[in-house]
């Protein structure tokens, strides 16, 4: 290509294709010294702000993950707690339950005991109230008995008139005691 | 306009390309020199001005500077060479990108109007450079004759087909790399500042000497298609720059892949 081009340009001066040498020179000196510009003072800078920015947004979204995760464990423990507290409720209830038919359970034996308990004393009171009547009953007819004999016996029997006032007496003693006895035995 | 009929229309050639040193005397003192120069000072300064703060929020001039950086890092660099070794080329492939960026892009800037890579020499330096730091890190990572074997042999070619391959592969990895970076370059540059001088200079031609009304009219629509062709340089130019930053990555990728 080189030795196809050259005569064409040979009449009008240099070839095109033949370089200046201090171009040629010129062209390593700078793109060398552009080299190690970006090398010492460019590149570094930018991947400097590179490095800072991928951390700021790196620390902000670790921030980020790490508020949501404490959120997420402290929303964990309240609904543990809610889950425990309800079951606790519910434990309590149950309790209370039981307890309460246990209450009323032993209240009910007491209270029948205690009825019994009344019952079976007042059956004893009264029978011993009418054992006592019935003594009483039976020494008081004995000395009636006793008595009218006596007066009977003791008296006598010639004079009608006494006769008829010692019975009248007799008689009327009688229904006195009686009414007594009446009213003994109401009472019983 | 009598003047100007008489007035032969010389086509630009090569010889347009010959600028007379800008100090009579210092003959390696020339514009692309000047030009170059001032754009190493350019970028330089402007990256400096970038980066030096390093700020996790970025001002508007760093930003702009990160983009131009993770441009030629993450696009270019990374994605050549691979995650694992990139970082190493960044400040090679910066400095190369934003040189030849600049240089070319300064052909379309007034009062500069010069590509510094219409001089081969400025291409040839690039491409010398680029071919001995892959083949420098290609040979330090496997050894000469392992990168040789890397370079000369693909996987998966038959026994036989081994004696024609290693030679095609050597001149088409090892020695033609080089010249084609640098050829594509230059040949992009001065066809392009070619093409703009035969439009402007032509057309400036047939509106001011040719010496008829019809002519001055075609020499308008000369100089607007000079416009337009300006506008398709601009692009060729950013083009030519990312293509010669992206093959010498590759080159280095390559000679630093694992062997097959």
């Amino acid at each position: 290509m080189l030795t196809l081009v050259l005569p064409l340009t040979e009449a009008e001066g240099p070839s095109p294709l033949m370089p200046h040498t201090a171009e040629i020179i010129f062209g390593f000196v700078f793109l060398i010294l552009l080299a190690i510009a970006f090398a010492k003072l460019v590149v570094p800078r930018f991947e400097k702000a590179y490095a800072d920015r991928t951390q700021a947004i790196e620390g902000g979204m670790n921030a980020a993950k790490q508020a949501q995760a404490e959120a997420k464990a402290a929303l964990d423990k309240y609904n543990a707690q809610l889950g425990e507290a309800r079951q606790e409720a519910a434990k309590i209830r149950e309790d209370a339950r039981e307890q309460g038919a246990l209450i009323i359970a032993e209240m009910r034996e007491q209270a029948s005991t205690e009825a019994d308990r009344i019952v079976t004393h007042a059956r004893t009171q009264i029978d011993a109230e009418r054992a006592q009547a019935v003594a009483s009953l039976r020494r008081e007819v004995g000395t009636m008995a006793t008595t009218l004999a006596s007066r009977i016996v003791g008296e006598s029997l010639e004079e009608e008139a006494r006769q008829r006032r010692t019975v009248e007496r007799f008689l009327a003693d009688l229904e006195s005691s009686e009414s007594a006895r009446q009213a003994v035995g109401t009472d019983g | 306009m009598i003047a100007g009929v008489s007035t032969e229309f010389n086509p630009p050639g090569p010889e347009d390309f010959q600028l007379p040193p800008i100090i009579p005397g210092v003959d390696w003192f020339t514009k692309p020199v000047l030009v170059a120069g001032l754009s190493v000072v350019l970028i330089v300064w402007f990256f400096y001005g970038a980066s030096r703060k390093s700020a996790i929020v970025p001002s508007k001039l760093q930003f702009a500077g990160e983009l131009g950086y993770n441009f030629v890092r993450n696009s270019i660099a990374r994605d050549a060479i691979g995650s694992q070794d990139y970082m190493k080329f960044v400040p090679y492939l910066c400095g190369l990108f934003f040189f030849i960026l600049l240089n070319n892009v300064a052909a379309t800037i007034p009062l500069v109007q010069f590509p510094t890579f219409s001089h081969i020499g400025w291409a040839y330096s690039a491409a010398i450079l680029s071919w001995v730091i892959y083949n420098g890190v290609g040979i330090r990572k496997h050894g000469l004759l392992g990168y040789l074997k890397l370079q000369t042999m693909p996987a998966g070619v038959p026994l036989w087909l081994l004696p024609l391959m290693i030679p095609i592969e050597f001149i088409s990895n090892i020695v033609v790399r080089p010249i084609s970076l640098s050829l594509r370059l230059f040949a992009n540059m001065f066809a392009g500042h070619i093409l703009l001088l035969v439009f402007v200079l032509g057309g400036e031609y047939l509106l001011l000497h040719a010496g008829s009304i019809a002519l001055s009219g075609v020499g308008v629509i000369t100089l607007l298609m000079g416009l337009a062709i300006a506008g398709l340089e601009l692009f060729v130019q950013c083009i030519q720059a990312y293509i010669f930053v992206v093959l010498s990555a590759q080159y280095i990728g390559g000679a630093l892949a694992d062997e097959h």
